[in-house]
C-alpha cells in the first residue's frame, strides 16, 4: 500500500525507517497538545505572560513563522507574475510550508486568545481602524487560498488520480493558479504589512511608533519587504535540509544561487531603508514623543547589540554573501547567508514584540522580562512538530521538488 | 471611533485631579475599586504583575541618596484619554468612547481577550483576567449588585465608577432633579483619607475638578504622546514635574 502511493519514480525510505522517523514529532505533537488543553481548559495563567508582557512568546514566535512563510507567497508572485521558471522547482515546497506557516500560527492564536469562541466578532462586528481586524481578515482568507493551492499537490497524488472526479477538480485547480498565486500575493502582503503596521500605530509606545505613509506606519512596509527578504532564504534552507535528511538531490545548483540572489537584491533594499528609518526615528519620530531614543538602550547592552546585530550581521553580511558571485557559487555560503538571513528576521520580530513590552513608558515603573512557561513552549513545539509531520508526509507521498526525478535519473 | 464625531450639546466631560503632594500611599483608594468592582479576590499563584489592579499606587522616586532622595505616590489608573489609543486598536468595537461623559469604556461581553488594548495602553492601566474569578463561599454576598462581574480571559480598566452615575441619575430623575456633583464620585475619591483625589464634570466650570485642573503645579504623564489624558496630577515639586516629562526606566525585573 506504502509503495504504491509513492510517486513514480522517486526512491523513499523503508516505511519502518519513515515511521521511527515520524515517532519523536508525534510524541512532541502529544506534548503539545497536552500543553494548549492545560491553557485551554484552565486559562492564560498557565503562561509566564502578565499585564505588561500581554504578548508574549506566542506572538514573537508568530510573527516570526508567519515571516519566514512569506517564502510561499514571494515564490508564488516570482513564478506565476513576474515569470521566473526555475523556481518552478520549490513552488510545492514552499506551498506546504506556507500553509504549515499559516495553520500553525492560526492555531497557537487561538489558544493565545483570552476567549477564542468570540474570534467570530471581528468579522461580525469588525472594528475597520484596527489593524488587528486586517490582520485576522487577511490570516483567514490567505489561509483559505493556501489550503487550495495545497490541495492539487495532494491531488496529483498517483492514487488519488485515478479517482476522475478529483483528475479533472485538478485540472480545473491548474487553471486557476494564476489566479490564486495573484490574490494570495495580495492577501499576504497585506497580512505580512499589517503585523508590521500592528506595533507602527502604537503612539503610546514611543519604542515602536513610526511616522506614517498614508494610513500605514512605516513598519507595515518594512515588514513587507524583510519577509519577501528572508522567505526565498527560508526556502533555501528548508530545501538544504529537506535534502540532507532525505539523502538526495532536490533542486539545482542554479535554483538555490536564484532564490540566494533574490533575496540579497529585495536584503539590500530592506537593510537600506531599515536604516534611513531607524535615522528618522532617533532625529524625529522618538523626540516629537518627548522621548530621548538613548533612553530606551540606558543600561541595556544586550538591546543596543540586538540591533547592531540586526542591521551588521544578519542584514549586512548575507547580502554581501548573495550579491557576490563567487561565494554564490558555493551551496554553503548561500546555506550561511540564508541562515543569517532568517536570524535575523527573528531577531527583528523579537524586538518588535519583547523589548517593546519590556521597556517602561512611565517614569517610575521598571524595565520588564519574562521567561516562558513550559506549557506556553509546549504550545508553541506542537505546531513545530506538526509542522515537521505535513511536511515529512507531504515529501513522502507527493511530488514536492519536481527536479528530484530528473536529477536521480541524471 | 463610535459615536458621533462631535461632543453633544450638554455633554459632560469627566475628570479627575491627583495631588502628589497629599498622597501618603495608604492604598485605600486600591481597595475601594477593587471592592466596588467586584474585583475577585486573587488566586494564590497570582502576584503584583498579573493580579486585577485597576487602580494601582506606584512609588516615584527622585533616584538620589539621602538627605537628597525623595518619593512620592503615584496613583495610576486609566487616564480616560481624549484620544484613547486602546479604542482605536481593539479589533471588535470592546473599548468604547462615551462622547456624552467622555469615559473611555470596556465592554467584557465583547472582548476577545486578544490584549491589544493593554499593549496600546502606555499607562499600564489595564488588567487581563489570568484566572476564573472565584468567591471563597459566603463571600459572594458582599457583591456589588451595580456591576457585573467579569469572566476569564477579558481584559479590564477603571470606568469611573460609571454605575454610580447610573444610579445617581436615576435617584435624580425619581425625585426630578438635576444630578448634583458630590453625588457621582467614584469610589477612590470617597476612600482617600486625605482627600488627595478631586473628581468632577470638566465642563461645568464651578466643579471643584475644573477649578483645579488647569493650575500652574498641575500636569499630565506622558502628555506629548497626544493620548489627551482627563486625569491630571498635581505637586508643587520640580522633581516631579521632571520625572513625569522624561524617566529613566529602573533596573531590570524577570518572571518565569
Amino acid at each position: 500500500m506504502d509503495r504504491s502511493i509513492i510517486p513514480r519514480g522517486l526512491e523513499r525510505a523503508p516505511l519502518g525507517k519513515f515511521l521511527l522517523w515520524l515517532l519523536p514529532w508525534v510524541l512532541l505533537l502529544g506534548f503539545g497538545l497536552y500543553s494548549a488543553y492545560l491553557c485551554l481548559r484552565y486559562g492564560l495563567h498557565q503562561t509566564n505572560m502578565d499585564n505588561r508582557f500581554a504578548f508574549g512568546a506566542w506572538i514573537f514566535l508568530d510573527l516570526t513563522v508567519i515571516a519566514l512563510g512569506a517564502g510561499a507567497f514571494f515564490t508564488g508572485f516570482l513564478l506565476y507574475i513576474l515569470k521566473r521558471r526555475e523556481l518552478k522547482a520549490v513552488i510545492n515546497s514552499a506551498v506546504v510550508i506556507g500553509f504549515i506557516c499559516y495553520s500553525g500560527a492560526v492555531v497557537v492564536l487561538m489558544v493565545d486568545v483570552g476567549q477564542p469562541l468570540r474570534a467570530w466578532f471581528t468579522f461580525w462586528h469588525p472594528n475597520v481602524h484596527s489593524m488587528l481586524t486586517e490582520v485576522t481578515f487577511c490570516i483567514t482568507c490567505y489561509l483559505t487560498v493556501l489550503a487550495i493551492e495545497y490541495l492539487p499537490i495532494l491531488l496529483k497524488n498517483r492514487k488519488l488520480r485515478q479517482i476522475p472526479a478529483f483528475l479533472v477538480f485538478e485540472f480545473n485547480l491548474h487553471k486557476v493558479m494564476y489566479v490564486l498565486a495573484g490574490v494570495g500575493t495580495f492577501l499576504s502582503f497585506f497580512h505580512q504589512g499589517s503585523l508590521g503596521g500592528l506595533y507602527g500605530v502604537l503612539n503610546g509606545r514611543p519604542f515602536v511608533f513610526r511616522e506614517a505613509f498614508g494610513i500605514w506606519p512605516t513598519t507595515f512596509f518594512l515588514f513587507i519587504i524583510s519577509a519577501a527578504a528572508a522567505g526565498p532564504s527560508f526556502m533555501l534552507l528548508t530545501t538544504w535540509i529537506a535534502s540532507k535528511v532525505s539523502g538526495k538531490r532536490l533542486v539545482t545548483h542554479y535554483v538555490y544561487e536564484s532564490l540566494g540572489r533574490i533575496s540579497g537584491y529585495i536584503l539590500s533594499g530592506y537593510v537600506l531603508l531599515k536604516t534611513a528609518d531607524t535615522l528618522f526615528w532617533i532625529r524625529d519620530t522618538a523626540p516629537s514623543l518627548g522621548v530621548h531614543p538613548a533612553s530606551f538602550f540606558a543600561n541595556q547592552p544586550g538591546y543596543t547589540a540586538l540591533h547592531l546585530l540586526e542591521v551588521a550581521l544578519f542584514g549586512f553580511l548575507p547580502m554581501a554573501i548573495f550579491l557576490t558571485k563567487r561565494l554564490r557559487a558555493r551551496l554553503g555560503w548561500l546555506v550561511t547567508a540564508a541562515t543569517l538571513t532568517c536570524l535575523g528576521i527573528v531577531v527583528n520580530r523579537y524586538v518588535l514584540t519583547i523589548q517593546t513590552l519590556a521597556l517602561p513608558t512611565l517614569p517610575f515603573a521598571e524595565v520588564l522580562s519574562y521567561v516562558p512557561s513550559w506549557q506556553e513552549t509546549g504550545t508553541f513545539l506542537m505546531v513545530i512538530a506538526y509542522g515537521m509531520l505535513v511536511y515529512s508526509i507531504s515529501f513522502r507521498y507527493s511530488n514536492l521538488f519536481p527536479q528530484e526525478r530528473e536529477l536521480r535519473q541524471g | 471611533m463610535s459615536g458621533p464625531k462631535e461632543t453633544p450639546q450638554g455633554a459632560s466631560r469627566y475628570g479627575m485631579v491627583i495631588d502628589l503632594d497629599r498622597c501618603n500611599g495608604c492604598g485605600a483608594c486600591m481597595v475601594a475599586c477593587a471592592v466596588e468592582n467586584n474585583v475577585a479576590p486573587a488566586p494564590q499563584r497570582a502576584n503584583d504583575r498579573n493580579g486585577i489592579t485597576l487602580l494601582r499606587v506606584f512609588p516615584m522616586r527622585n533616584g538620589r541618596d539621602y538627605p537628597e532622595s525623595r518619593q512620592v505616590f503615584v496613583p495610576m489608573t486609566c487616564q480616560q484619554c481624549d484620544a484613547p489609543p486602546c479604542e482605536s486598536v481593539c479589533p471588535q468595537h470592546a473599548v468604547e468612547f462615551d462622547w456624552t461623559t467622555g469615559i473611555v469604556a470596556q465592554i467584557p461581553v465583547r472582548c476577545l481577550g486578544c490584549r491589544y488594548c493593554m499593549v496600546a495602553c502606555p499607562y499600564h492601566a489595564r488588567a487581563f483576567n489570568w484566572w476564573d474569578p472565584e468567591w471563597p463561599e459566603g463571600m459572594e454576598s458582599t457583591l456589588n449588585p451595580d456591576i457585573s462581574t467579569r469572566s476569564r480571559g477579558v481584559a479590564e480598566k477603571c470606568n469611573f465608577c460609571h454605575h454610580r452615575r447610573q444610579v445617581a441619575r436615576e435617584r435624580a430623575a425619581h425625585e426630578g432633579r438635576e444630578v448634583r456633583e458630590d453625588e457621582y464620585q467614584p469610589a477612590c475619591v470617597e476612600a482617600c483619607p486625605v482627600g488627595a483625589i478631586v473628581f468632577g464634570d470638566l465642563n461645568d466650570p464651578d466643579s471643584a475638578v475644573a477649578k483645579v485642573y488647569e493650575a500652574p503645579d498641575a500636569f499630565a504623564f506622558l502628555d506629548k504622546l497626544g493620548t489627551k489624558p482627563k486625569i491630571r496630577y498635581r505637586s508643587r515639586q520640580e522633581w516631579v514635574h521632571a520625572m513625569a516629562r522624561q524617566g529613566v526606566p529602573e533596573k531590570e525585573v524577570t518572571r518565569g
